[in-house]
């Protein structure tokens, strides 16, 4: 039987482990659940921000801070252009998947011809720093994403259901011809939402950075879990997403203390199954 | 009949040697240059992918190599011409390709891919058309059925249980040896192969396996599995790990306030390991490293200085040679002696000559006429000391003035 120390430290490895699962998930579920586009090259912005970061650490001595602050903005950029690539081409749900696989795969190559498919680490001095409550240790780096992300998925909350530019996006996502009718510009607005969720990625990229090591390949990683966390936390819904990896990060880590390591993915997918046959009324 | 295989096998090594001298001793302005219709050499390996770290490890040597064996007398004279193709690290691209190479390429030789299942698919397709396949990374030589199918590095036949007991050996010489263990492996198939003959082996040597948990190869969070580890706290981690794997779990016991007393890593990515401040004292399986005695082997210095030249060319954060480099090096020694010891491309007469014979290569000299076609194991341990490998297992290979260092 395993002991409530190791069953306390498991569910908050976790839940912060939840919290990139929810950060990455954010950017997807804006985009697949307001603009009905599945972009796919989510998680190849969120390393090519990674690797920025990684490369202005190392070989320019950057602080992290400051490089998000640079790596934030160049990925909303990004965002807003591959925006107007689906606008350009007419790009519909499906034809998203296909796009931004392709773009996701010239990313990996692109990354790969830059800086190899080698490991590359990014060492900080509070890489593995840990707060100390009674018998269980909280790494500062994971709190810290997991505040970040919990702030971002409120504030964005509050955005889509409190201002006007919320509200229009969400209507032009039901229906974009009677928000049109209404004076909804929802062209425009598709930019700026495809500049916010890329941005989103380059801030999981910045923690990618911090926390994990890189090689090109894991671009594909977190593909499976986040589009679990996208679903079951609802399209469009930022708390949602923090709040779904947050429950598939707790259930693959009391999986891995309390049965054998290997049934995580299992339980995290059965989580996924099981929400969706129940369908609650409050998620 | 055992004296004549033992007069063979003697003439052999001389042949190996006398050949390897030969080529290694004579100055290149001597050595005819390659000439004629190029020998084409075909293989795969996963340079895009999930296996693509190491892969470019194994391009690197192998273009060397080529440069190598063509900067003396190519292959029976004439210039090789390697047909490199990516089957981005998936064994049913791996088996399409290959059946390329021969079917439509036209190679004359080909050589293995990169990693277990890679290989097997590969093996497939060369038993079809029965090519002779060497190649240097199939960790479970059981599964080596065909008979044209030569091994490059001195696994063994059954490392699952040499290896376990090279490792049970060093650590019964430390200061307090382990009386218990936690055995963590990836359900990555060699390294669960090697993970369940340690269990085994060190259960029938009396030290107890504590806890024996497999994870999901390419797991990345390792939170509670550190968890479970702290708290059964054992005398030695024994971790059946590939690439990245061994930092992340490591890092995650430090947020936990923790360090293994002795800790053991099976398949990790190199430079990440040294150079990580968890990596200190890690131990691990190795075959050779750019150290002596293994310098000392012929031609193994200026191999591993032309290696650091184009891995760091190549832009490698950790551009040292290692055994997945010598591996590739190994497996160009091996056709090269091959070849021009059958004096032909014919793969029955290259797998014949290979059975009789005896190859001097980095890993120094092997033979191919155990079961599966493997020699002699010589599989050791390094160990990670001031941020370098050094090989500190068997005393024998240690490299010198370095001891094992155990808790």
């Amino acid at each position: 039987m395993p002991s409530v120390t190791l069953l306390g430290q498991a569910l908050i490895s976790g839940v912060l482990a939840g919290g990139l699962y929810g950060l990455l998930a954010m950017g997807l579920s804006l985009s697949w659940g307001l603009l009905r586009l599945v972009n796919l090259s989510h998680f190849a912005l969120a390393f090519l921000a990674a690797y920025i970061v990684y490369e202005l650490g190392t070989t320019y001595h950057v602080a992290p801070w400051w490089s998000a602050a640079m790596v934030v903005p160049l990925m909303f950029a990004i965002g807003a252009a591959q925006h107007w690539l689906f606008d350009r081409f007419k790009v519909n749900e499906l034809g998203s998947l296909l796009m931004t696989f392709s773009f996701a795969v010239i990313l990996e190559v692109a990354i790969q011809l830059y800086w190899t498919a080698d490991f590359r680490r990014y060492e900080t001095p509070y890489s593995t720093l840990s707060l100390r409550a009674g018998p269980f240790f909280i790494p500062v780096l994971d709190l810290t994403l997991c505040i970040v992300a919990a702030l971002l998925a409120c504030g964005t909350w509050v955005w889509l259901r409190r201002t006007y530019v919320g509200k229009a996006l969400r209507a032009a996502a039901e229906d974009p011809d009677i928000a049109a009718a209404y004076g909804v510009d929802h062209k425009r607005l598709a930019y700026l939402l495809s500049g916010i969720g890329a941005g989103y990625a380059g801030i999981a990229g910045t923690f990618i950075a911090l926390i994990a090591t890189l090689a090109p390949a894991e671009i594909w990683t977190y593909l499976g879990i986040v589009f679990a966390v996208v679903i079951i936390g609802r399209l469009g819904n930022p708390l949602g997403a923090l709040l779904a990896g947050m429950l598939i990060g707790a259930s693959e880590s009391l999986a891995q203390a309390v049965l054998s390591p290997a049934w995580s993915p299992v339980v995290s997918f059965s989580v996924l199954i099981v929400i969706l046959l129940w369908d609650p009324e409050w998620l | 009949m055992v004296e004549r295989k033992g007069a063979v096998r003697r003439r052999g090594v001389l042949a190996g040697f006398a050949g390897a001298g030969a080529m290694l001793g004579t100055p290149a302005i001597l050595r005819a240059a390659p000439s004629g219709k190029p020998v084409r050499v075909g293989a795969t390996l996963s340079l895009t992918g999930f296996l693509a770290q190491t892969a470019i490890v194994h391009k690197i040597a192998s273009e060397m190599m080529v440069e190598e064996i063509n900067g003396r007398n190519g292959l029976l004279g004439r210039p090789i011409e390697y047909v490199l193709l990516d089957d981005q690290s998936k064994p049913e691209a791996a088996r399409s390709l290959y059946e390329k190479l021969i079917t439509v390429d036209k190679v004359d030789l080909i050589q293995g891919p990169y990693a277990t299942a890679p290989i097997l698919a590969a093996m497939g397709v060369a038993q079809r058309y029965g090519k002779v396949m060497i190649q240097s990374s199939m960790g479970i030589p059981k599964l080596q059925t065909y008979d044209r199918a030569f091994p490059a590095t001195p696994f063994g036949p059954e490392p699952n249980v040499t290896y376990p007991n090279v490792i049970l050996d060093a650590i019964a010489t430390f200061p307090t040896p382990p009386k218990n263990m936690v055995v963590l492996t990836s359900k990555f198939p060699s390294a669960q192969f090697m993970a369940q003959g340690m269990k085994e082996q060190a259960e029938r040597r009396g030290v107890k396996v504590a806890m024996y948990l497999e994870y999901e190869s390419g797991n990345r969070d390792f939170g509670a599995i550190a968890a479970r580890v702290k708290e059964a706290n054992p005398d030695l981690l024994w971790v059946g790990s590939l690439g990245l794997e061994s930092n992340l779990l490591l890092e995650a016991l430090r947020k936990l306030d923790y360090t293994p007393k002795n800790h053991f890593h099976l398949y990790p990515a190199p430079g990440p390991l040294a150079l990580s401040p968890d990596g200190d004292k890690a131990l691990c399986s190795t075959f050779i490293e750019p150290d002596e005695p293994f310098l000392s082997r012929p031609g193994f210095k200026h191999l591993a200085e032309e290696f650091k030249v184009r891995a760091t060319k190549a832009n490698l954060p950790y551009s040292t040679i290692d055994a997945q480099g010598c591996g590739m090096i190994s497996e160009w020694q091996i056709l090269e002696a091959a070849v021009n010891g059958a004096g032909s491309l014919e793969d029955e007469k290259i797998a014949a000559w290979l059975k009789k014979n005896r190859v001097t290569t980095v890993y120094g000299s092997m033979r191919f006429d155990g079961p599966y076609n493997h020699g002699d194991a010589a599989q050791f341990i390094k160990q990670v000391q001031n941020k370098e490998w050094k090989v500190v297992w068997p005393k024998d290979v240690s490299a010198p003035g370095v001891k094992l260092i155990g808790a």
